[in-house]
């Protein structure tokens, strides 16, 4: 078991034919995934050719569009990599055709295009997640996204962030465990899936034993998280947060990471967790040496 | 990008939504050359900082003549508000006020929408308000996909309770700010306070507006906007070389890879500090996903410049990064600087190529170099380093 993505997934790239869209299929084939085509308006008809994980090569379709390709494939995943000034377009076009999971990687969104395609999402069956995103992966499975599949590989920890590579750092800290599924929702201020949308996937997964959330500053994401976990979560959460240093007004990198006056500090984020009981480390490893303790005392 | 008021005022104007004549002055010469343009009679001179609290602190002066506006100019040109120094004054013109209102309309984070905020009780301090007396300020949800239109402009006046005779006019200019909010991509745009003038004009009086930098490729005029002469040098050169940078107050320089890994960095740098003299991080850099070896070298450039730095951590946890990249980056970067290069460097890799690149680094053998097995022990020794 895992959370929104597992072997029978079957997935096409939005944006196939790019630099990022060639690369990332590649090695999403390379972690063992079933890409089954992609999507190019302008290069429809045509095909590209990759190596999956046994080496052998893969002739892969790209259509003209996600209803066709869905069509054509099964296809239930759909992975955009266009650009920021295209992404909108992409992802309604996927909505509309019905797609069950949508992982927008793109990173420089506007903001306003994402708050659209989130109301556009209102009452339709896709998810969402991202933009801004390494997507999500369920190791030794499949993969939707950036995320390196050589890490690790499957276990008991389910894991979400909002940050790329403290993912990949904490699935490094905990590579002797294993995750089964690590979900990037994105640095964004409007994502597609929340903390709250994966704490609950994982609540609801057998698999998973205990989950790690990994937060930063800006927003409330965090504190709303907490207030969640007290409710509905039943499983053990070790927790952690990124930004105790980061100045107010001064965004840290991703577009939705900034203290503004009192609000969204990283502080307040791990007093709430904490609150809640949920242990909060004070550095990646020390996070990793609470979750460990969590598992040997299961 | 948060704007100062006469650029908002100017915005505004191009979306028309009603306001006063403006003029924006560096000198007490212009300042009174646009209290002449305006007419000559009663004006507002504002400092221009992207604070609050201006008024209090005697940023905002009532003048009668051109002279005299050059007078208050001067007073206010240089000020210190709040850590912002005063390099610009607006000269506003002077109107007759009857009544003050508020309204915002901004992106709402929580509830993955827009909110409109309005209030019959403008003026103050909004954030006070919604404490004392949140009943005095309507919460409207904005639908992203349909907007202010006029059923939400009259929803809108309805509930924060204006006179029947003002609704339709209030909610006109609401119409228009909503306009701004839109085709600017802006994340705010909030007038405080919005005045009905004793001739029974609704005007924006003041203005805030800060747009969303991710949309810049469909806003080419909004380049024009940034407050280049404000930006710290280093950050300006970062900025010149697609950099994400943050300059801090601090002696060790930090470079990794993510916006959340840098961050942690900055945040194990600091706690490792403690241990050290109490050393901090000097800086955020985040080289990005996928950074080549010339990023490398460029973020180096960077952080190197920073005289406040003693020593450099560089955390890189490659996922779509190459380690071998980015030690390739290192050592150029230390070649071409030669002599010049004399702080210790920490490097912590790991990941996608990590082999290659601890392999590129240890055949390299620099002396100011040194390799970190963990991110904690890197940091450990970055500040050791540092507080030498």
């Amino acid at each position: 078991m895992s959370i929104y993505l597992n072997k029978d997934s079957k997935i096409i790239v939005q944006g196939i034919t790019g630099g990022m869209g060639a690369k990332h299929t590649a090695l999403m084939l390379d972690s063992g995934a079933t890409i089954v085509g992609g999507v190019n308006a302008r290069k429809a008809g045509t095909t590209v050719t990759h190596k999956d994980h046994a080496g052998n090569g893969v002739e892969l379709p790209v259509f003209g569009t996600v209803k066709e390709a869905m069509a054509e494939t099964g296809a239930d995943v759909s992975v955009v990599f266009v650009p920021p000034a295209f992404t909108k377009d992409a992802a309604i076009e996927a909505i509309d055709a019905g797609i069950a999971l949508l992982v927008v990687i793109t990173e420089g969104v506007p903001v306003q295009d994402t708050a659209e395609v989130w109301a556009y999402l209102e009452g339709k069956e896709t998810r969402m997640i991202g933009p801004n995103c390494p997507g999500i992966i369920t190791p030794g499975e499949s993969l939707a996204g950036i995320t390196p599949h050589t890490i690790t590989g499957k276990g008991p920890i389910g894991l979400v962030s909002k940050s790329g590579t403290l993912t990949y750092q904490m699935m490094y800290e905990l590579r002797d465990l294993g995750f089964s599924t690590a979900i990037g929702i994105g640095g964004d201020p409007i994502v597609g899936t929340t903390h709250i949308d994966a704490l609950q996937a994982f609540q609801d997964d057998p698999e998973t034993q205990a989950i790690v959330m990994i937060g930063e500053i800006g927003g409330d994401a965090e504190e709303r998280a907490a207030a969640y976990i007290k409710e509905h979560i039943t499983k053990p959460v070790v927790g952690y947060v990124a930004g105790f240093t980061a100045p107010e007004g001064k965004t840290m990198g991703h577009a939705g990471a900034i203290v503004s006056g009192s609000a969204g500090t990283a502080q307040a984020k791990k007093e709430a967790l904490e609150a809640v009981g949920v242990k909060v480390g004070k550095t990646p490893s020390e996070t990793a040496s609470l979750m460990r303790e969590i598992l040997t005392s299961l | 990008m948060d704007l100062f008021e006469y650029q908002a005022r100017d915005i505004f104007e191009k979306h028309g939504v009603p306001v006063l004549g403006g003029v924006v002055a560096t000198t007490p010469e212009e300042a009174r050359e646009g209290a002449e343009k305006l007419g000559g009679g009663t004006v507002v001179v504002k400092a221009q900082v992207k604070t609050g609290g201006r008024g209090k602190a005697g940023g905002v002066k009532l003048a009668h003549s051109p002279e005299e506006t050059a007078q208050k100019a001067e007073e206010i040109l240089g000020m210190d508000i709040k850590g912002h120094t005063v390099h610009r004054v607006m000269i506003a013109q002077g109107a007759k006020i009857a009544e003050e209102y508020y309204f915002s309309v901004l992106l709402d984070r929580s509830n993955r929408n827009y909110l409109a905020m309005c209030s019959v009780e403008g003026g103050m301090e909004i954030e006070q308000l919604a404490v004392e007396r949140p009943e005095a300020l309507a919460k409207v949800a904005v639908d992203p996909i349909v907007g202010i239109d006029a059923a939400k402009a009259a929803e809108i006046v309805e509930t924060a309770g204006f006179a029947e005779e003002l609704k339709a006019p209030v909610a006109a200019v609401i119409q228009k700010l909503w306009t701004v909010f839109k085709a600017e991509d802006a994340t705010l745009v909030e007038v405080n306070p919005l005045v009905r003038t004793e001739d029974g004009e609704i005007v924006a009086l003041d203005g805030k507006v800060t747009l969303d930098e991710n949309a810049a490729f469909r806003h080419p005029d909004h380049e024009a906007l940034e407050d280049k002469a404000a930006a710290d040098p280093l950050e300006a050169k970062a900025k010149e070389n697609d950099l994400n940078y943050v300059k801090l107050d601090g002696a060790v320089g930090i470079i990794g890879n993510g916006a959340g890994l840098v961050m942690s960095t900055l945040d194990v740098v600091a706690y490792a500090g403690e241990k050290h003299g109490g050393v901090k991080p000097a800086n955020f850099l985040d080289i990005g996903g996928g950074a080549n070896a010339q990023v490398m070298a460029a973020g180096l450039d960077v952080i190197l410049n920073d005289e406040q730095v003693k020593a450099v951590f560089v955390n890189v946890f490659g996922g779509i990064t190459a380690c071998d990249e980015v030690a390739k980056g290192i050592v150029g970067a230390l070649d071409l600087l030669g002599d010049a290069a004399t702080k210790p460097l920490v490097v912590r890799l790991d990941g996608n190529n990590v082999d290659l690149g601890r392999q590129i680094l240890q055949e390299r053998n620099h002396p100011l170099v040194t390799l970190a097995d963990t991110m904690d022990g890197g940091a450990d020794k970055a500040a050791e380093l540092a507080n030498a």
